[in-house]
């Protein structure tokens, strides 16, 4: 007809072309051999997480390293926290890994291993006992999975515990709560006195599960989220863990957390900020806050106003007072996708600069006990000694240290749980919504 | 993030001009053909082909059938996922078609400072929308923010903690962002209507308002059809944004079908229903734009102004 328009033969093979064209050029630029950049020098890459004072820390680590090894360099990279467990998952699944993986252990590190990403550093632990035997054992869990150590274990022990403002006690006249049944009859006083009881930072979901972690543990102890982890059946339908998300909803119907909580994020510190500017009086959170509530707290810290207490008992529940749930470690994989001789930079990157003496004493400084055995000798002579023994016996005397759930768990059944978790402190799901939500996922 | 569709460019022209002509107009349009092809006709095949499959992201691809889309489909959440979606297409569209047109017509006309204004008005479409999630995040905050800090009691509101109210932000920043470059399309839109008109109706005795509705509305048709396009197809994948101000929340009250595939995809490692939903998202923007154009009536390119 018009013969100007494409025919219908000439647009399709066009098109056929132009795939073509495409195609051709996606050969070109991923064809093999790409992957051994550094044009193979053993020039290693490190991917970690950004946000003072770890940061520094870990930079520190990595310039002492390249210092003594001019030859074989670690090149570093940071990311945000919560960005970071995105682009690290990507990263691997497109071959682009790192050839130092900077991860919680865990779930996560399960499904790397799943996929034969990262490399068995079992027999190199048994080589080198040295490097293994200095560390906690208990920072090993996490990085075994089904016998076999595929990470390891780093930096600093992680328990998440009961901050507080002593200035928002002595202004209501109160006294540190001891049990949960304390802490209900503090709520409606901080209220009355124009105080938010707890500060949370309820966008990150995350930091409310910190809550239902330790709800669960006191009520029933290890073995009510033991059996979710073990996939039995209907395991979140337990009179105590309904009870446990039954507390929580309580909890924040009684106003116990800040106004806006949903909207607040952990990331960028604002939790942190309410309760050292006064606006909340108490914050469950991880001891890796204590370093920047000190430098940005003013004299939060340093004028000694801020308290911290193991998570209290609760009236009535089965679980030991002295667990504690939290992160037992952090944890340094190398992919397997990495060449010989950066997989060689990697380890002796892991057995010479990770936690070597200097890194040791940086974490102490910014008031962290790192996973090396004996540190509690170290700590006395810090700025931070009261702090850092607190954190070395609720680590150390813990009767159980669990693994934060969503560490734990795999990728796909923490996504169900923290969304889950989220509309549970919204109250727009009941306890038993949530549990049937979960039963469905259990195994997954 | 706003996909901008880019404009459909009709061949259908009196035949007579064609001639020898083919040759060249064809090959002309190779270059950007390769690129379509490469950067979206491909990779729509390779996310209808995993939408069939189960893959963690990871590791291997294992061919999977339609579990995925039962999983979507069947998913109790999808139903509120795809009111969101369409609240969000509404409720933009409600507040920025009327906004845009009247700050067009007024940049299109000859006051005084006019241009001054015009170029402050377009302040907002230079900023990046995650800087600007960031900063209204940072305004709206309850305890820290705008509010709070000039200790006016009405801005102290939990604005993206509640449901309904995290919403309406969201619909305040997406206008907030672009009405500025609708104004743009109609202020050109406006400018494109001869003076003739006016200058008849003036002699037939009209008013300001009667101008406006009698021809300035009924000559802007295109490009209300363009500009609606644009605002429906660019919500309907609408990302950006909500990711950084409220990941969806509070609960799942903002979570819209684009977030809901992030959220599978790259946080739950399940590439396969992540696929189906990108897919039945490139079904609804394709619907929506077929249907404006079926709505516009005929071929868009041609001209109102034959006969002039």
């Amino acid at each position: 007809m018009d013969r100007t328009s494409l025919s219908r033969r000439n647009f399709l093979g066009l098109t056929a072309g132009a795939g073509a064209a495409a195609a051709l050029a996606a050969c070109g630029s991923s064809g093999p051999g790409t992957s051994n950049g550094g044009s193979g020098s053993g020039a290693a890459t490190y991917w970690y997480l950004s946000g003072a004072p770890g940061e520094q820390v870990r930079t520190a680590t990595v310039n002492r390293f390249n210092k003594a090894n001019p030859n074989t360099k670690v090149t570093g990279t940071t990311f945000q926290n919560d960005a970071y467990k995105t682009k690290i998952k990507t990263a691997i699944g497109a071959g682009q890994a790192p050839t130092i993986i900077w991860g919680w252990g865990g779930g996560g590190l399960k499904s790397y291993v799943d996929a034969g990403q990262v490399e068995d550093l079992t027999d190199w632990f048994n080589q080198n006992a040295a490097v293994k035997d200095r560390l906690f054992p208990s920072s090993f869990g996490a990085a075994t999975i089904n016998g076999k150590i595929y990470a390891m274990p780093a930096e600093t022990v992680q328990p998440i515990v009961m901050f507080y403002d002593k200035r928002a006690f002595d202004k209501i006249k109160a006294q540190v709560p001891q049990t949960w049944g304390d802490v209900m009859a503090l709520v409606p006083k901080f209220n009355a006195a124009g105080i938010a009881p707890f500060s949370l930072g309820g966008q990150s979901r995350w930091t409310n599960m910190m809550w239902l972690e330790f709800f669960f543990d006191r009520l029933g102890g290890p073995d009510v989220f033991q059996a979710v982890f073990n996939g039995e059946k209907n395991a979140w339908s337990n009179p105590l863990a309904i009870q446990g998300l039954k507390m929580a909803q309580d909890l924040v119907k009684a106003n116990g957390f800040i106004k806006g909580f949903s909207s607040i994020t952990a990331d960028s510190n604002a939790d942190q900020a309410l309760l050292y500017t006064g606006k909340a009086a108490m914050m469950l959170h991880g001891t890796w806050t204590y370093g920047n509530m000190k430098t940005a707290g003013k004299d939060f810290v340093t004028g000694g106003h801020l308290g911290y207490m193991n998570f209290p008992s609760i009236d009535g529940g089965k679980g030991d007072p002295s667990d504690t749930v939290g992160n037992p470690g952090q944890y340094l994989s190398i992919s397997s996708k990495a060449t010989a001789a950066q997989k060689d930079t990697a380890k002796k990157f892991f057995s010479t600069a990770v936690l070597s003496d200097e890194e040791v004493t940086d974490w102490i400084n910014t008031g962290a006990v790192p996973i090396v055995k004996g540190s509690d000798a170290k700590l006395a002579s810090s700025a931070d000694a009261d702090f850092l023994k607190f954190v070395y016996q609720t680590a150390s005397q813990a009767k159980v240290f669990a693994q934060s759930w969503d560490q734990a768990m795999s990728p796909t059944a923490a996504e169900k749980l923290l969304d889950n978790i989220a509309q549970l402190f919204q109250l727009t799901i009941t306890p038993e919504k949530f549990a049937d939500n979960m039963n469905q996922v259990i195994g997954q | 993030m706003t996909a901008l569709a880019p404009p459909v460019v009709s061949q259908r022209r009196s035949p007579s001009q064609g001639g020898g002509r083919s040759g060249p107009v064809t090959w002309m349009a190779l270059p950007a053909l390769i690129v379509f092809v490469a950067f979206a006709v491909i990779p729509l095949l390779g996310v209808l082909a995993l939408s069939f499959t189960q893959w963690d992201g990871i590791g291997q691809i294992h061919p999977a059938g339609l579990n995925s889309w039962k999983r979507v489909l069947t998913d109790p959440a999808l139903p509120h996922e795809l009111w969101v979606t369409f609240l969000i297409m509404a409720l933009s569209w409600l507040v920025q078609t009327p906004m845009s047109m009247l700050i067009g017509v007024f940049l299109a006309g000859h006051q005084r400072y006019r241009e001054i204004l015009a170029a402050l008005y377009f302040i907002p479409l230079l900023l990046s929308s995650a800087a600007l999630a960031i900063t209204y995040k940072a305004l709206l905050d309850p305890n820290f923010g705008l509010g709070a800090g000039l200790k006016i009691g009405f801005l102290v509101q939990d604005w993206l903690g509640k449901g309904s109210l995290a919403l309406g932000v969201i619909i305040f920043v997406v206008s907030w962002q672009f009405i500025p470059f609708h104004s743009l399309l109609y202020q050109a839109g406006v400018r494109q209507i001869p003076v003739q008109l006016y200058e008849a109706a003036q002699l037939d005795g009209a008013g300001r308002v009667r101008q406006f509705f009698s021809i300035t509305l009924p000559q802007l048709k295109y490009t209300i059809v363009t500009s609606t396009t644009l605002i429906l197809v660019g919500s309907v994948t609408l990302f950006d944004l909500i990711f950084v101000l409220t990941e969806g929340g509070p609960g799942d009250a903002t979570r819209n079908l684009a977030l809901d595939m992030y959220k599978r995809g790259f946080q739950a490692n399940l590439m396969g229903p992540a696929s189906a939903i990108a897919v039945i998202l490139v079904l609804l923007g394709l619907a929506v734009a077929l249907l404006l154009r079926r709505l516009g009536g005929g071929s868009q390119s041609e001209s109102q102004l034959e006969g002039f």
